[in-house]
């Protein structure tokens, strides 16, 4: 079973929350989801939707065609009819849209009428579509009454009950003026995690003991503030709206300095406001974890969109050299593991490191069964009392062999932290001397980052261990590239790398994966930007040039079908 | 070895001969000596000019950090350390040009930072440019036409964000017992302190030099009475013959970090983290 809903409306009209609901329904009920949101920018009006696969099995990516679309408005029935499966139907209120063709088939529900029939008000209607999706794929309604419950708690128990009623009032139309039905095998018994790339940064943030987070709010990367905010009290974080990112980046390096590990997120316009701040965790080597969720550019771009566009941004921007890490995962799993990491590493060598996001990873949902905390670290490496205080004198510039100087907080002990943005000696004092700044660039550079390549990981191999279409990717497009090279396998010599940990570029020492390159016949670079960055990067670090690029740069994501469809005349 | 320059003795100044500079530093290390404050007990955040290299002359904790960017540093530690006395040292170009839209938020977020601005009305460290409180119409060597902007008026605009301590020094001998005062009291005053410090630029303010102060400010008499916000913000208008000094305006404002329930009691660099507790929730989650 493979089983994608759409639901289509303008923003304000709810769609979100009836996508919501549906996929906790499914993933409660023990099937896999993946869902994807495409909005605009704007609060009212406008054309939105929300799509939910629903399937037995594990799912990374989105599909074109869909099962059941849920038309709020015209707009959406205009829209999307075209997509909606022979097999498949249309629901809609004969209210807001008329649907004047035979095929694919379709379901007129006045839903605002059932609602306040069924007791309810107007604004429940959109209860009334859900239980109505319920009953065409021929679920029991019972699962949906404590996420309805869940959704309008603050909203009082009377409301709860009356959306419940309102719920099965489109359920009972269903059974009652249509006998389309999709084919829904029985649920299993264990239900599923639904987790989001913005969740799953947050969770990896609070996991790794950040203590304080500052951002200002920019779309997609807000996500993760609301989250953070909302575990604050509880885990003992603090979670301050800057007045813009510049101070947002310098916040969390005060508070960094202060002793606890800080982090701040935001998109590409705030990140290029910030990359003055990032110069500065890097000549200061102070701690600091940067999420960058990136959304279409130039400028304010596409607000609401996706792209890939800020990888060369993010690996060269802020002005000087210094070193940093830069992580990109491809799932909500991989997020909380590589926000651990850049926790992890930010701190042990005190650099700025980067969690590149995007608004589609940042959005999708993905089910999961468990969540590995076990390879999740934890390790304090600031110095603090009582060893801080037994040390006879203390520097914070320390030249040693490994060019990680002690990390101690200030105010612990009678020892000074003198840290400055100019160039300094090992006390934090300004010098201007050249032996002492070639000194601090081989200590603050050099040493460091031959230690930091091994902590590196090698990129992902999944499907041919030898294969003639090698297909390349990074970050948020390893789920649609995953599911096109699992279908492609059986009959393709076909395999896809897929490269999480970017910065320093991994060495090919612990897998060759340079050789694979070298072997392959065709070597295709899939990236959802314009200019094939990750293709120059690979190229820059290590010299070999890929045959093709695949770009999207309409500001939405690869879908499976469209993928495959891309990839058609590379496979002979 | 207790005197207040061998406690808290720094790198030697690289500062003209003569810089007003002097006097502000040798002030804060005896207010700094008389409140019983050691050196580790202090951090001073700065930013970057001839003021801003001021903690590296003395001894205390010190981030120095970028052009304008005083304030967000002092903020977060602050959240992440509020037991740690925050002073932040900044120049006129630094806090009110680069750092200005810090400023206007640190005011109103009132925390327990204290903002001690040495204003020469110039840049000194780029030689000579305008600042947002150069006289017009200066001419400079980057505006070779006068400086044409309307000069900013510091303590009106705290006054006018209800900035919970409003003080102007002056940083010439007359001035420096009073200026010693001004500093206690920010020190012990609850949230944010402001002090704009008058300061004459030798190489490069040759409008407000040391006797031009001299001869215009005096002290806000006694009977001035710095609850009224009204009275505040009329006195701190006057300007050109006579430049009164002292407190402006002080008032009790919530603090912020102290609305904050998680720090009211253990500081959050020493709350302990728990691990465990924290992988419970990734499961917990949804
Ligand atoms: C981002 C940035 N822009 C510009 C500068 C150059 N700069 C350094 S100090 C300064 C102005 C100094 O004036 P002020 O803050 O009044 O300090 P003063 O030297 O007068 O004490 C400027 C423009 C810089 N360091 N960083
Ligand atoms: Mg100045």
């Amino acid at each position: 079973m493979d089983i994608s809903i759409r639901i289509g409306g303008a923003a304000g009209q709810g769609i979100q929350s009836i996508g919501a609901a549906l996929a906790k329904f499914f993933c409660r009920s023990g099937f896999h989801v993946f869902t994807n949101q495409d909005y605009m920018s704007r609060i009212k009006g406008g054309h939105n939707f929300y799509q939910v696969r629903i399937s037995e099995l594990p799912l990374s990516a989105a599909l074109d065609e869909i099962d059941i679309l849920l038309a709020l408005d015209q707009n959406s029935i205009a829209i999307h009819h075209h997509v909606v499966r022979e097999t498949g139907i249309i629901v809609y209120d004969q209210a807001t849209g008329t649907a004047d063709f035979t095929e694919p088939a379709s379901l007129a529900i006045p839903l605002a009428l059932v609602a306040t029939e069924a007791n309810g008000t107007k604004i429940m209607a959109n209860n009334v579509a859900l239980g109505a999706l319920l009953g065409l794929m021929g679920q029991d309604l019972a699962g949906i009454n404590d996420i309805i419950q869940q959704q309008w708690a603050n909203k009082g128990a009377e409301l709860v009950r009356q959306n419940i009623e309102v719920a099965k009032a489109g359920y009972d139309f269903v059974l009652n003026h249509s006998d389309h039905r999709l084919a829904i095998p029985p649920p299993s018994t264990k239900g599923y995690l639904l987790l989001n790339g913005s969740q799953a940064i947050s969770l990896g943030a609070l996991v790794s003991g950040c203590k304080f987070y500052a951002a200002y709010p920019m779309t997609p990367s807000t996500g993760i503030m609301v989250n953070l905010a909302a575990q604050a009290k509880k885990h003992g974080i603090v979670v301050e709206q800057a007045e813009d990112e510049i101070a947002a980046i310098n916040m969390a390096l005060g508070a960094s300095y202060g002793g606890v590990r800080a982090m701040t997120g935001t998109s590409g316009g705030g990140f290029a406001l910030m990359t003055e701040g990032v110069s500065l965790a890097g000549m200061t080597e102070t701690p600091v974890v940067i999420a960058e969720v990136q959304r279409p550019g130039p400028a304010t771009g596409l607000p609401t969109r996706t792209e890939q566009s800020d990888l060369l941004f993010i690996l060269y921007g802020g002005h000087g050299e210094f070193p940093r890490v830069v992580f990109a995962p491809g799932s909500p799993s991989q997020a909380i593991a590589l926000t651990n990491k850049a926790f992890d590493l930010a701190e042990k060598y005190q650099i700025p490191a980067f969690i590149l996001s995007d608004q589609y990873l940042a959005d999708c949902q993905w089910s999961y069964a468990e969540l590995d905390t076990d390879s999740l670290t934890y390790t304090d490496y600031r110095l603090r009392n009582p060893e801080l205080e037994k040390l006879p004198s203390y520097q914070r510039y320390q030249v040693n062999d490994t060019g990680i100087s002690p990390l101690a907080i200030p105010g612990e002990s009678s020892h000074l932290v003198v840290v400055d943005s100019d160039e300094h000696d090992e006390d934090g004092h300004i010098i201007e001397d050249a032996a002492t700044r070639n000194q601090m660039v081989e200590k603050r550079l050099f040493k460091k980052l031959r230690m930091l390549r091994k902590e590196i990981a090698a990129p992902e191999l999944i499907g041919h261990r030898q294969p003639e279409i090698l297909l390349l990717c990074w970050g948020s497009t390893y789920g649609v590239v995953k599911e096109v090279t699992e279908i492609l396998e059986p009959d393709h010599s076909i395999a896809m790398l897929h490269f999480s940990e970017l910065f320093p570029f991994p060495a090919s020492e612990e897998f060759a994966y340079l050789q694979l390159l070298d072997q392959a016949s065709q070597t295709i670079s899939i990236e959802n930007n314009a200019g094939g960055q990750f293709a120059k990067l690979l190229r820059a670090e290590t010299g070999f040039g890929v045959s093709t690029l695949i770009n999207k740069y309409d500001g939405r994501p690869f879908t499976t079908t469209n993928l495959l469809g891309e990839l058609n005349e590379f496979l002979g | 070895m207790n005197s207040w320059d061998e406690i808290y003795k720094g790198q030697r100044p690289a500062w003209c001969p003569g810089c007003g500079n002097f006097a502000i530093l040798n002030t804060l290390k005896k207010v700094l000596l008389e409140e019983g404050i050691k050196p580790h007990q202090f951090t001073i955040v700065s930013g970057i000019g001839q003021a801003a290299k001021l903690p590296h002359y003395t001894k205390c904790n010190t981030f120095n950090g970028l052009h304008g960017r005083t304030l967000p540093v002092a903020s977060g530690l602050r959240f992440a350390n509020n037991q740690m006395l925050v002073l932040a040292v900044a120049g006129d170009g630094d806090c009110y040009g680069e750092g200005g839209n810090h400023l206007l938020h640190a005011i109103r977020r009132n925390m327990n930072i204290k903002l001690f601005v040495h204003n020469n009305q110039v840049y000194g460290l780029t030689k000579g440019q305008a600042s947002p409180t150069t006289t017009t119409p200066t001419p400079t060597k980057t505006q070779p036409f006068g400086a044409l902007s309307e000069p900013l008026n510091p303590l009106a605009l705290a006054i006018s964000l209800n900035c919970s301590f409003v003080a102007r020094g002056f940083a010439g001998a007359s001035g420096l017992p009073h200026l010693n005062k001004l500093m206690k009291a920010a020190i012990h005053h609850k949230g944010f302190a402001f002090i704009d410090i008058l300061q004459n630029c030798v190489s490069f303010n040759k409008v407000n030099t040391f006797h031009w102060y001299k001869e215009r400010v005096y002290q806000l008499e006694g009977s001035y009475d710095p609850r009224d916000r009204a009275a505040a913000f009329t006195r701190c208008q006057e300007w050109g013959d006579r430049i009164p000094t002292g407190i402006f305006y002080q008032c009790q404002r919530p603090v912020f970090e102290e609305q904050i329930e998680i720090l009211n009691k253990t500081p959050l660099t020493k709350q302990i983290f728990d691990f465990e507790k924290a992988k419970q929730e990734v499961n917990g989650f949804s």
